[in-house]
């Protein structure tokens, strides 16, 4: 095990997840590619979906992965950036809306 | 030669050839050592060895249909990822004498079907036209590839798209992309501009239109260090966009993938991204794009008359492996049809993805 926790080759090594569980593995990649195909939404808008996605999720690997893709698909650098802002308005939305929640408590307790 | 349009990128002091720059990139030797002689530091697979796995190696000839010939590096633009170098002070331009003895080779040769004329900028050698009356007169197809902003750039060219059409011209031009931001990073300040004006100018002429049969294609090619998208989802993008904003129409959408020669292999060392791009490109490998690469039914014709595989080729000076037959002088068509093609690393371009040609995908 190295001494980190996230290395940029692994992003080349995904698919090997098969070699523990190949039956598991061979479905979540067939469902993977069927995902992203075009159908009611085009590939090109899936790419920035899941390039918003992986802000959100915070995943390196998606973020490498979908910024490359996002932009050969041909979106601008001020498209892919608000799309991150999507995904950040939506974390940011989903912490003080439980303000509310804060509020109710507060509310309930207070004199 | 000539002069160019008031926003090219010429005057602004932005991208020269690497000939001009005295770049060690500008010799072709210098760039097959990069590709060849240094792909072991890359662990890059050789090209050879994936195509001995499909079993097509050596990469035999089917037949040449295609006369591919550039008429010279001279061009009025100096794109970033341009694998000819060209640019404004190229002088190496195909003499009439040379063009004389492409017809008398085409005049021997009927299977030689089309003819594909290629630069630099081709409008700008000064037998441009006597070629083209000169082909068309042997009733071949006629392609020519118009980077658009020739026909804005001197009022001798605004003609060209009735000229084209007189001829019956398939005129194919490039178009990075469907936005100005794009297009301008690849072929410098202005060129998306003047490009749409350009291809305005040959839709009035009635090329791209349905009813006529007057037929212009674009080119779309990567403006950075990575793969063409689909051609497909490409082309509908690109019609949508051309129609809604600028009432442009066009017949078809060629996705090419740039290939690690001159100014655009000096692009993925400078930043960086040489190592990655190859592997990517052989990653891609798929035997089918393998199969039907163009230059198994192509030849290629250099400005000084030698015969190459492709352009790309020409441009790494490798000459064909044809030993009756390196020179337009002495062009034999059975001998070219029984040779091997001549490869090398950079061909992982062509053979990536869907696949990449002169006329786009080809898997």
């Amino acid at each position: 095990m190295s001494n980190h926790y996230y290395n940029a080759e692994d992003l080349g090594k995904f698919g090997n997840i098969g070699e523990y569980q190949k039956e598991l593995g061979d479905k979540f990649f067939s469902w993977y590619g069927e995902v992203f195909k075009d159908s009611a939404l085009s590939a090109k808008e899936k790419s920035l979906i899941a390039l918003a996605v992986s802000h959100a999720v915070q995943c390196p690997y998606c973020i490498d992965a979908y910024s490359s893709d996002a932009f050969e698909k041909g979106y601008s650098e001020a498209q892919m950036m608000e799309a991150v802002h999507v995904a950040g308005a939506i974390k940011g939305g989903a912490v003080l809306v439980h303000g509310v929640q804060m509020m109710n408590k507060v509310k309930e307790i207070a004199m | 030669m000539g002069g160019h349009s008031k926003t090219s990128p010429l005057g602004d002091g932005g991208m020269k050839t690497l000939k001009r720059q005295h770049h060690n990139l500008a010799e072709s030797s210098a760039q097959i050592s990069i590709l060849q002689d240094d792909a072991h530091l890359y662990k890059l697979v050789p090209f050879q060895q994936k195509l001995e796995e499909n079993n097509l190696y050596p990469l035999k000839a089917t037949g040449v249909e295609v006369f591919q010939v550039n008429v010279g590096k001279m061009c009025n633009q100096v794109c970033k990822h341009c694998h000819v170098d060209a640019g404004p002070d190229r002088k190496e331009i195909m003499t009439q004498e040379t063009m004389e003895q492409c017809l008398e080779a085409l005049r021997n040769n009927t299977s030689l079907k089309t003819v594909d004329l290629t630069g630099g900028a081709p409008e700008m050698n000064p037998d441009f036209r006597w070629f083209v009356e000169e082909i068309t007169k042997l009733r071949r197809h006629v392609i020519v590839r118009c980077n658009l902003t020739i026909i804005l750039a001197n009022k001798k060219y605004h003609d060209l798209p009735t000229f084209f059409k007189r001829h019956n011209v398939e005129v194919i031009s490039s178009l990075p992309f469907y936005t100005k931001d794009r297009t301008d990073r690849q072929r410098g300040d202005g060129v998306f501009e003047d490009s749409i004006k350009a291809l305005q100018m040959l839709n009035e002429a009635g090329y791209g239109k349905e009813d006529t049969k007057l037929v212009l294609n674009l080119i779309y090619n990567p403006a950075g260090a990575f793969m063409p998208p689909s051609q497909e989802a490409l082309q509908k993008e690109y019609k949508q966009a051309l129609m809604e904003h600028y009432g442009i129409q066009f017949n078809n959408l060629f996705a090419i993938t740039n290939l690690p020669i001159s100014r655009y292999l000096d692009y993925l060392l400078t930043s960086g991204n040489y190592e990655k791009y190859m592997e990517k490109l052989v990653s891609a490998f798929n035997p089918t794009a393998a199969a039907n690469v163009m230059c198994r039914n192509t030849i290629s014709i250099g400005w000084d008359g030698y015969l190459y595989d492709c352009d790309f080729n020409q441009m790494l000076d490798l000459k064909v492996d044809c030993g009756n037959s390196k020179h337009i002088s002495q062009f034999n068509v059975d001998a070219l049809n029984r040779r091997s093609v001549i490869i090398g690393q950079h061909c992982f371009g062509c053979t990536a993805g869907a696949g990449s040609s002169c006329g786009g995908a080809v898997a």
